[in-house]
C-alpha cells in the first residue's frame, strides 16, 4: 500500500466516527467481523497449531478416540522424514513440476494476454471464454479426460501421433514422460488464469508508451521487451508467487492420473501426506510432512513481501 | 514455405502502425489463436463424444467419433451407479458455502474498508495469511477434530470450515473502498446504525460484486476435491468429484466411456454457468488477482 492511498483512506475513516466512543466503534467491528474469526480459530488457527503438534507425537489411527493420549516421540518424524528416500523423491517432483510449470504457464498466460490486448479486435470475447474454460472446470474432471487423451492405446494423442507416423510412447506408465504429461496438462488448465490477470495488468500500461517506442523505431518484439516487461513488473512477480503456491500443492493430477507412479515418479508432497496419513494412517508422520510444505510456502510468501515492499 | 513470403512484411507493418488493427502480422496472430484455441476446447470435445461412443467403440483403434451415438453410460450412471446421490450432495455443499460466503465475507469487507476499529490491522494480516496457507496443512486436524464432534461423514462436516472465505473477504473489501462515504454519512445522520447502514446502503449497491463473488465461490466448492475426499468417507456422502475420482482409480478404471461421461455431468454445469456469467468471473478475478 502506498502512502498517499494510506492517507487517503486514514481521513475517509476518521470522518464518520470521530465523535463517537472508541469501545462502540471497536464493538461493532468486531461484531462484523466475528463470524469470520470463529471459524478461523476453530478450522484454520487451531488445526496450523495441531498439526505442528501432532508433528512430534506417533498419532494413529487408535488415537482418534482419545487425541491427547497420543505418545510424544519428539523429533523423531523429522529425523525419520530426512532419512526417508520416498519423501526426497517427493520433495523432488513437486519442485520439478513448480520450477518448469510454473514458467511455462506464465511465458504462455502473458503471451496470449498481449497478442490479445494488441492487434486483436475481432473475437476476443471468443478467445478469452476458450482458454479460461479449464480454469473453473473440476481438475478430477480434466485429469480423468487427460488420462483417457494420453492412454497410449485408446487414446486421442497416440492416435493423432500415429497419423504421422509417430509411435506415441506411454505418457504416463513411462516414468520419464509421466511428469511431463502432468506439465502439459497443469500449463493447459492454468494458462487461461494467467492470462486473464496479465490482461488487467496490460490494460494499465498507457498507450502512449506503445507509441514513443514506435517512434523510437521500437518493432513488437523490442516493445515488448522495453515497455510491456518492465511495466507488469509486479504483475508477473505476484503471479510467479500465486502460480508456485498453487503448483507446491499438486495433488489431484497425481492422485487420478498416476496415483503418484510409475517407480514414484509423480508422486508429491501432498501425495505422500495424503498416503501416509488417510491411507496408512501415520497422521503423526503426514502432519510432519504437511509442516515442512507449510514452511516451503511461508517462506516463498514472505520473500514475495520482501521483494513487493521494494518495489514499490 | 509458402509461409515466408507472407511473413516477411509483417514487422515493417508493425513498425509504422503498432497497435493497429489487420495488418499482415496480426494475421499470423489469429492463425495461433485459433490454433491455441483447438488445442484448449480439443480436449472437451473428446470428453462429449468419449461419453457417448458404445463399449465396443473403445476395444478397438481409436476413432474421433463414436460408431454409433448411445446414451448409455449416461444411464450406467444413473442406474447402476448413485450419481443423481452425488449431483444433489455436490449442489447442497456448494449452495450452502456459497450462502455463508454472501452473508459473511461483505460483513467484514465493510468494517475492514469502512470502519474504524482496534484489531482490524490484525485481522486483515489475518486475511491474507490465510490465503497463503496450503489445504493440506489443516486436513489431518479437522479430520480428528470433525470426527470429535460426529462430523465426518456429514453435511455440517463438509460445510462448516469454508463459510467464510478470506477470498472472498478481500474482494468485498477491494469493493467496500469504491463506496462513497457521503452515502454512509447521510444513512448515519438518519439515525441509521451500523448494521442498518451496511444492510439497506451498503448491500444493495453491492449487488453486482456478490454475484461475482457468489458465481465464484460456487464453482470453487463444486469442483472442490482434497477435503471432501477425506471427509466424505462413504459413498452416500460423496460429491461428483469424490465419486469421479474414486471411480477413476477404482474397479471402473478402465471404462472410459462411463468415465467421460461423468466427467460431462461434472463439467457441464460449470460451463454453462461461465458462459453465462464470464464477464463477472474474469472481473472479480481481475480485481483481486486471485480466483476463489
Amino acid at each position: 500500500m502506498t502512502v498517499p492511498a494510506l492517507a487517503q483512506r486514514r481521513t475517509a475513516e476518521a470522518a464518520p466516527s470521530a465523535s463517537r466512543r472508541p469501545w462502540r466503534d471497536d464493538l461493532v467491528g468486531w461484531a462484523f467481523a466475528a463470524p469470520f474469526v470463529i471459524l478461523f480459530v476453530v478450522f484454520l488457527a487451531f488445526p496450523i497449531l495441531a498439526s505442528f503438534l501432532l508433528s512430534f507425537t506417533s498419532f494413529g489411527l487408535r488415537d482418534i478416540a482419545n487425541p491427547v493420549g497420543t505418545s510424544v516421540i519428539g523429533i523423531k518424524n523429522y529425523v525419520d522424514l530426512f532419512a526417508d528416500p520416498k519423501f526426497w523423491k517427493a520433495l523432488f517432483n513437486t519442485f520439478y513440476f513448480v520450477v518448469v510449470g510454473v514458467p511455462v504457464t506464465l511465458a504462455i498466460g502473458l503471451l496470449i494476454a498481449t497478442a490479445l490486448s494488441r492487434g486483436v479486435t475481432r473475437f476476443r470475447t471468443a478467445f478469452r471464454v476458450g482458454y479460461y474454460l479449464p480454469v473453473i472446470t473440476s481438475i478430477v474432471a480434466i485429469a480423468v479426460v487427460w488420462r483417457f487423451l494420453l492412454n497410449p492405446d485408446a487414446g486421442l494423442i497416440n492416435m493423432l501421433l500415429g497419423g504421422l507416423g509417430i509411435k506415441g510412447p506411454a505418457w504416463l506408465a513411462d516414468p520419464v514422460f509421466a511428469m511431463p504429461s502432468i506439465i502439459a496438462m497443469a500449463v493447459w488448465r492454468n494458462l487461461g488464469f494467467a492470462m486473464v490477470v496479465f490482461l488487467a495488468g496490460l490494460q494499465t500500461i498507457p498507450a502512449t508508451l506503445y507509441e514513443a517506442a514506435g517512434i523510437d523505431g521500437a518493432g513488437r518484439w523490442q516493445a515488448f521487451r522495453y515497455v510491456t516487461i518492465p511495466m507488469l513488473r509486479p504483475t508477473i512477480l505476484f503471479m510467479t508467487v500465486i502460480t508456485t503456491i498453487g503448483y507446491l500443492q499438486l495433488f489431484e493430477e497425481p492422485f487420478v492420473m498416476t496415483l503418484g507412479g510409475p517407480l514414484d515418479s509423480t508422486l508429491s508432497i501432498t501425495m505422500y501426506m495424503y498416503q501416509q496419513g488417510f491411507t496408512f494412517f501415520h497422521q503423526g508422520y503426514a502432519s510432519a510432512i504437511a509442516y515442512v510444505l507449510f514452511v516451503i510456502v511461508a517462506l516463498i510468501a514472505f520473500l514475495q513481501f520482501k521483494f513487493l515492499r521494494s518495489d514499490e | 514455405m509458402t509461409a515466408i513470403p507472407a511473413a516477411a512484411p509483417a514487422p515493417a507493418a508493425s513498425i509504422s502502425a503498432p497497435g493497429s488493427g489487420r495488418t499482415a502480422g496480426s494475421r499470423w496472430v489469429y492463425v495461433l489463436l485459433v490454433g491455441g484455441l483447438v488445442l484448449m476446447v480439443g480436449p472437451f470435445l473428446w470428453m462429449l463424444l468419449g461419453s457417448i461412443k458404445p463399449q465396443a467403440d473403445f476395444l478397438t483403434a481409436p476413432t474421433l467419433l463414436p460408431s454409433v451415438p448411445t446414451t448409455d453410460n449416461y444411464s450406467r450412471l444413473f442406474d447402476q451407479l448413485d450419481f443423481p446421490r452425488f449431483f444433489f450432495n455436490s449442489s447442497v455443499i456448494a449452495l450452502a458455502v456459497t450462502i455463508g460466503n454472501l452473508v459473511f465475507c461483505p460483513m467484514l469487507g465493510y468494517a475492514l474498508a469502512k470502519l474504524r476499529w482496534r484489531g482490524k490491522r490484525v485481522i486483515m494480516g489475518l486475511v491474507l495469511a490465510t490465503l497463503m496457507v496450503p489445504a493440506g496443512i489443516t486436513l489431518i486436524p479437522n479430520f480428528i477434530l470433525m470426527s470429535k464432534l460426529g462430523f465426518v461423514n456429514t453435511y455440517p462436516g463438509l460445510i462448516l470450515p469454508f463459510l467464510a472465505g478470506p477470498f472472498g473477504v478481500f474482494l468485498m473489501r477491494q469493493f467496500m473502498y469504491g463506496v462513497p462515504n457521503e452515502l454512509l454519512e447521510a444513512a448515519r445522520m438518519d439515525g441509521a446504525n451500523e448494521f442498518r447502514v451496511f444492510w439497506s446502503v451498503v448491500v444493495p449497491i453491492a449487488t453486482p460484486v456478490l454475484a461475482t463473488l457468489g458465481i465464484l465461490t460456487f464453482l470453487g466448492n463444486w469442483n472442490s476435491f482434497l477435503y471432501p475426499l477425506v471427509m466424505a468417507q462413504e459413498p452416500q456422502m460423496y460429491t461428483l468429484p469424490v465419486a469421479l475420482a474414486t471411480f477413476a482409480t477404482g474397479q471402473y478404471q478402465a471404462d472410459h466411456g462411463m468415465l467421460m461421461a461423468g466427467s460431462v455431468i461434472l463439467v457441464v454445469p460449470v460451463l454453462i454457468v461461465f458462459i453465462l456469467f464470464q464477464r463477472w468471473i474474469t472481473e472479480g478475478i481481475a480485481t483481486t488477482g486471485l480466483k476463489g
